[in-house]
């Protein structure tokens, strides 16, 4: 029943036939790959008559791991999943808990979600537009990308401690608000961010060698996008236009004017397009958010015993500490109802949700991941066949695989 | 529990019921996600209904849980399909469940070419063997790895699979 790789590896049966393909290992240390992805490519000189992608590499138990964690402690671990845009984990794992726990958001804590959320898709789309610009040749781009990314990381720091891992989100609330210094930091920020993106987009939008090396390579169509679980930047390049921000309102982001970036061609041009053009309208999200940020507190209220209390209500006050411990006790915590639920965001990447079976305790039963990444791999031999070894590289650099998600 | 369905998927669920006779075993909804539970037997054929006439064209999320030591369980394996309605922008979940010895399902793969992948991992992860897959292989382990890690009976730290793993000497190499 069960078959193995040497099985699908095999030659074909007609193999006198078609002696004259040859297989090539590509990866799982291909610097195209960027993370450890291997593909089987299996091919009639240049062209790619099959591939068989071999993943796995980077398993690490982590859905294993959320069934020993508790929701706020797992919080750290779904950070390492997609440690491109790790805060959109966290909100993306944050948002499933509060559905189970029923806990509603103050509208501050919304609107710095929904800046982190765009933050994040500005740090993913960067690295993504970015890293495919460097394998096709076009280093420049792929500097001024990073240069930006690094100005997130030092947003990142501030407002949690950490630059790469934050771990900034906590059930019904936020590590800790952000400070008049941040938010200076951030108008900074989006007030040069236009030319950075010009910039990029100057040196690759007429780029001679990226357009041919990008257009009508690896053509989705969105009968295809549909039946193969596509969601995200990746379905609406190719005209499948849902965004879960427009059409399931999450946080508040049915208080901000915004589009949804879409185009019909669905090759790896258009991928790069539409990244390009979310960027913009991220932009435009944070600037209103900043704007319009509302005052009040920043974590849902204590009365409800799911948030943890401030250090200062744990030093000061009985209740306080009570409460401190009951969440920290490891047969207390919270108290979810049995049940389970299924809570989608809309990730850079694509929907990324959790479905968690509580079993009424504060540590999930069952935490499962719905990684973008896998179901977007799983495109890959679809979009390769018939094309040359060199396109495997445009192609794996628009899907945007990040293989820790992948491979969890 | 069933008054939170909208009027659409009440219609559907008695089509559903009036179809596969006794299959539709219940309707549940919690905080929104609708849920349909069917029997093993019929999944396949019910998820095709709910593709070609309920609309569902699209398979958003395929996984599985193992409910051992799960409050009240009466199955040892639950398998979740989450539909999606691409046009009307509805979402259903379809479950189903499996039991030991040997858990089987009918595959989906072939309504839905995203099953392939998700399948295979929920293969991989709980021993999940999904009937007519085109491909059924372990996917994140090894293809010599023993057991299914995240059956509940498995333990967190592994079985000592890390220490086993065969260790080329430079002579051999």
């Amino acid at each position: 029943m069960a078959l193995k790789l040497a099985d699908v590896i095999a030659p074909p049966a007609d193999v006198r036939e078609k002696d004259y393909l040859w297989t090539l290992n590509f990866g799982p240390q291909h610097p195209a790959t960027h993370t450890t992805l291997r593909i089987v490519l299996n091919l009639d000189g240049e062209v790619i008559v099959n591939s068989i992608p071999d993943i796995g590499f980077l398993h690490s138990g982590f859905e294993k791991l959320g069934e020993h964690l508790d929701f706020n402690q797992y919080v750290t671990i779904v950070d390492r999943m997609n440690y491109i845009s790790p805060v959109a984990n966290e909100i993306a794992w944050h948002h499933s808990v509060e559905t189970l726990l029923g806990i509603d958001l103050t509208p501050r804590c919304q609107y710095i979600r929904v800046i982190f959320s765009e933050l994040m898709r500005l740090h993913d789309h960067l690295l993504c537009v970015g890293a495919a610009a460097l394998d096709l040749g076009a280093f420049t781009a792929f500097l001024y990308a990073f240069n930006q990314r690094e100005k997130i990381n030092e947003l990142n720091e501030w407002a949690s401690g950490q630059r790469f891992h934050p771990s900034y989100t906590r059930v019904g609330g936020l590590q800790r608000d952000i400070d008049d210094v941040w938010i200076g930091k951030l108008r900074a920020f989006i007030k040069q961010f236009p030319s950075a993106l010009a910039d990029v987009t100057g040196l690759l939008n007429r780029n001679r060698i990226f357009l041919d090396r990008t257009r009508d390579i690896g053509i989705l169509t969105r009968e295809e996008a549909i039946n193969r679980s596509v969601t995200g930047p990746v379905a609406r390049a190719s005209g499948l236009v849902r965004d879960l921000r427009k059409d399931e309102p999450y946080l508040a982001y049915k208080d901000f004017d915004f589009k949804v970036v879409a185009a019909k061609e669905g090759d790896c041009l258009a991928r790069y397009l539409v990244r390009m053009e979310e960027m913009r309208e991220s932009i435009k999200i944070i600037s209103q958010a900043i704007e319009n940020l509302p005052s009040g507190p920043v974590n849902a209220s204590v009365d409800e015993r799911m948030v943890l209390p401030n250090q200062l209500s744990v030093y000061r006050s009985i209740e306080g500490l009570i409460h401190h411990f009951e969440l920290f006790m490891t047969n207390r915590k919270w108290k979810p109802p049995v049940e389970e639920v299924y809570a989608a965001t809309e990730s850079p990447n694509g929907e990324l949700g959790f479905y968690i079976v509580s079993d009424g305790t504060g540590t999930a039963y069952r935490a499962r991941t719905r990684p973008p990444s896998l179901v977007h791999f799983a495109l890959f031999n679809h979009l390769a066949q018939g094309h040359t070894i060199s396109e495997v590289a445009p192609i794996l650099g628009s899907l945007n695989i990040i293989a820790a998600e992948l491979d969890r | 529990m069933s008054e939170e369905f909208p009027p659409v998927l009440q219609a559907l669920a008695e089509a559903v019921s009036a179809e596969f006779p006794g299959r539709l075993l219940s309707r549940t909804s919690f905080r929104g996600n609708l849920r349909f539970h069917v029997c093993p037997d019929k999944a396949h054929e019910i998820l095709k209904y709910l593709k070609t006439r309920g609309g569902f064209g699209m398979l958003v999320e395929l996984s599985a849980a193992d409910y051992l030591q799960y409050p009240d369980a009466e199955d040892r394996y639950g398998v979740w399909y989450c539909l999606l309605d691409v046009e009307n922008g509805r979402r259903l979940i379809v479950k189903t469940k499996a039991n030991d010895p040997d858990p089987t399902l009918d595959s989906v793969v072939d309504l839905w070419e995203g099953a392939n992948w998700m399948e295979r991992e929920v293969y991989d992860m709980y021993g999940i063997v999904f009937r007519n897959h085109p491909d059924l292989r372990r996917i994140l382990l090894p293809d010599e790895f023993v057991g299914h890690p995240l059956r509940r009976d498995y333990p967190m730290r592994g079985k000592g699979e890390r220490h086993n793993f065969p260790v080329l000497t430079r002579a051999e190499g």
